[in-house]
């Protein structure tokens, strides 16, 4: 009985000391090989996912609340400001009309093959990235949606990130503001190919850019579809600054208020993988693969 | 023979208790709220957890249990894998060993010792997110973590303890 204790003590501290081993243990094959971890991580978003959906709806409902509320205060203004922007859509309507008409009889004249045909998958948000280090959200769909890894992620007013892991009935969106994201984006006005890099701050920065380029704030930044795995054109949001710290770009999406997401099946696998680090290097890797 | 199993079956169920509390408070902690920005600073329950029950019953909240909270956490956040359960382990180690000075003492002290050991778990976090990413990443949202982890942590001490008066009196 009297050495009971102490061995029980050694045996607590072994224990222990496995634990810990067994946590670095996990954080390194996570680096090296990640389709053991992401079976493992999926296993359990899909698992917790339904409890997720359920605690998530509740704040959506408390939510819509308010927003009713602050609607009726503001329904006046908004009203006139309504009005104001149907006239002007109505204008872009036209016009839309007009270059839709002229797109269409100049690819009859070319035989333009037209891309694949893009379908999207709607998702409501049920996780918030609840961290310091990572930026990403949970969506309720998953494989059985037609979800598929690399596919974009989009708000109403432009991306926000693709899909890095997918489950059967969840799937993680990696933002694009997140330190492991990297998009080929294209400068809407001069064509010039980039890649926006997220470092976990909100304004993501754009690498790779030709050098002695000028671009001045406000500029539109879109999806390039290098990759394939994103349509082209997909705006992300406008140039925020030029400075020593690089070009950034201030998204459009408004992350405050994200609760439902559109996926778009692209139809085409993609070479982007989850977490990629370096693009180039990506590339090749992911080639190899069937 | 029924009363026995209904007993033991009782006894289980509380002594259940402060791992099902952190492993709703994990979850509850990733649920989207309309606040701008919380998601990112979203205070660690799951240490005030932890370090609350390597304090007081570390008996009720053993290291496995950790390490699955822990793993739960970074699988639910998105953290890399074993990342918080690194973290977690390290802060139940050092305060299931350092928990004699604590035990009996006002709550100021607690809150004092909360002062030290947060910080730091976040401290932890950061350095081994920045040897996971090859680089320095911002902190400035680990730190406005950290504060709001601080600044809560008396309110998840009286849950705990209300807890630990309602369903674990040591008979």
């Amino acid at each position: 009985m009297r050495y009971a204790a102490p061995l029980k003590a050694a045996a607590q501290r072994f224990a222990f000391l496995m634990l810990i081993a067994g946590a670095v243990g996990l954080i390194i094959l996570g680096k090296a090989d990640a389709i053991l971890i992401e079976r493992l991580r999926v296993a359990v978003t899909d698992a917790f996912a339904p409890i997720l959906a359920g605690l998530a709806r509740p704040m959506a409902t408390v939510e819509h609340a308010i927003d009713e509320v602050r609607a009726l205060v503001h329904l006046r203004s908004e009203n006139e400001r309504l009005w104001q922007d149907n006239a002007e859509l109505k204008r872009w309507e036209q016009l839309a009309r007009e270059l839709a008409a002229q797109n269409q009889a100049l690819r009859e004249t070319l035989n333009f093959v037209p891309h694949s045909e893009q379908r999207s998958i709607t998702g409501r948000v049920i996780a918030d990235s609840g961290g310091a280090f990572v930026r990403s959200l949970l969506v309720d769909a998953g494989t059985r949606d037609g979800v598929a890894k690399g596919q974009a992620v989009v708000v109403g007013q432009g991306l926000i990130g693709r899909i890095a892991e997918v489950g059967d009935i969840s799937a993680r969106a990696l933002l694009i503001t997140d330190l492991n994201s990297r998009i080929p984006v294209v400068v809407e006005s001069t064509r010039d190919h980039a890649i926006l890099a997220g470092d976990n701050t909100d304004l993501p920065r754009l690498l790779y850019l030709p050098p002695n380029l000028s671009l001045a704030p406000g500029t539109r930044i879109v999806t390039s579809g290098d990759g394939g795995a994103f349509p082209p054109g997909l705006p992300i949001g406008t140039i925020a600054s030029v400075g020593d710290g690089g070009v950034r770009v201030q998204p459009f999406a408004n992350w405050s208020r994200i609760e439902y997401v559109r996926i778009i099946d692209y139809g085409l696998k993609g070479i982007l993988g989850p977490l990629d680090p370096l693009p180039a290097t990506a590339r090749g890797k992911r080639g190899a693969r069937p | 023979m029924i009363t026995v199993l209904a007993l033991q079956l009782d006894r289980a169920a509380r002594r259940l208790f402060p791992f099902a509390l952190s492993v709703l408070l994990v979850v509850l902690s990733v649920v989207p709220l309309p606040v701008p920005g919380y998601g990112l600073v979203v205070p660690s329950f799951a240490l005030m957890a932890v370090y609350y029950w390597a304090i007081h019953r570390p008996d009720l909240l053993p290291a496995p249990a950790v390490f699955v909270l822990g793993l739960l956490e970074d699988i639910l956040t998105g953290a890399p894998t074993g990342l918080n359960t690194l973290v977690l382990l390290l802060v139940y180690g050092v305060m299931r060993n350092q928990r004699r000075p604590f035990l009996g003492k006002p709550f100021a002290v607690m809150w004092f010792g909360f002062f030290v050991v947060a910080p730091a778990a976040s401290f932890a976090h950061w350095l081994f997110a920045s040897a996971l990413a090859g680089r320095l990443v911002p902190a400035h949202t680990a730190f406005i973590q950290c504060l709001l982890t601080l600044a809560l942590y008396p309110w998840l001490t009286w849950l705990f303890a209300a807890g630990q008066r309602a369903f674990l009196r040591r008979n």
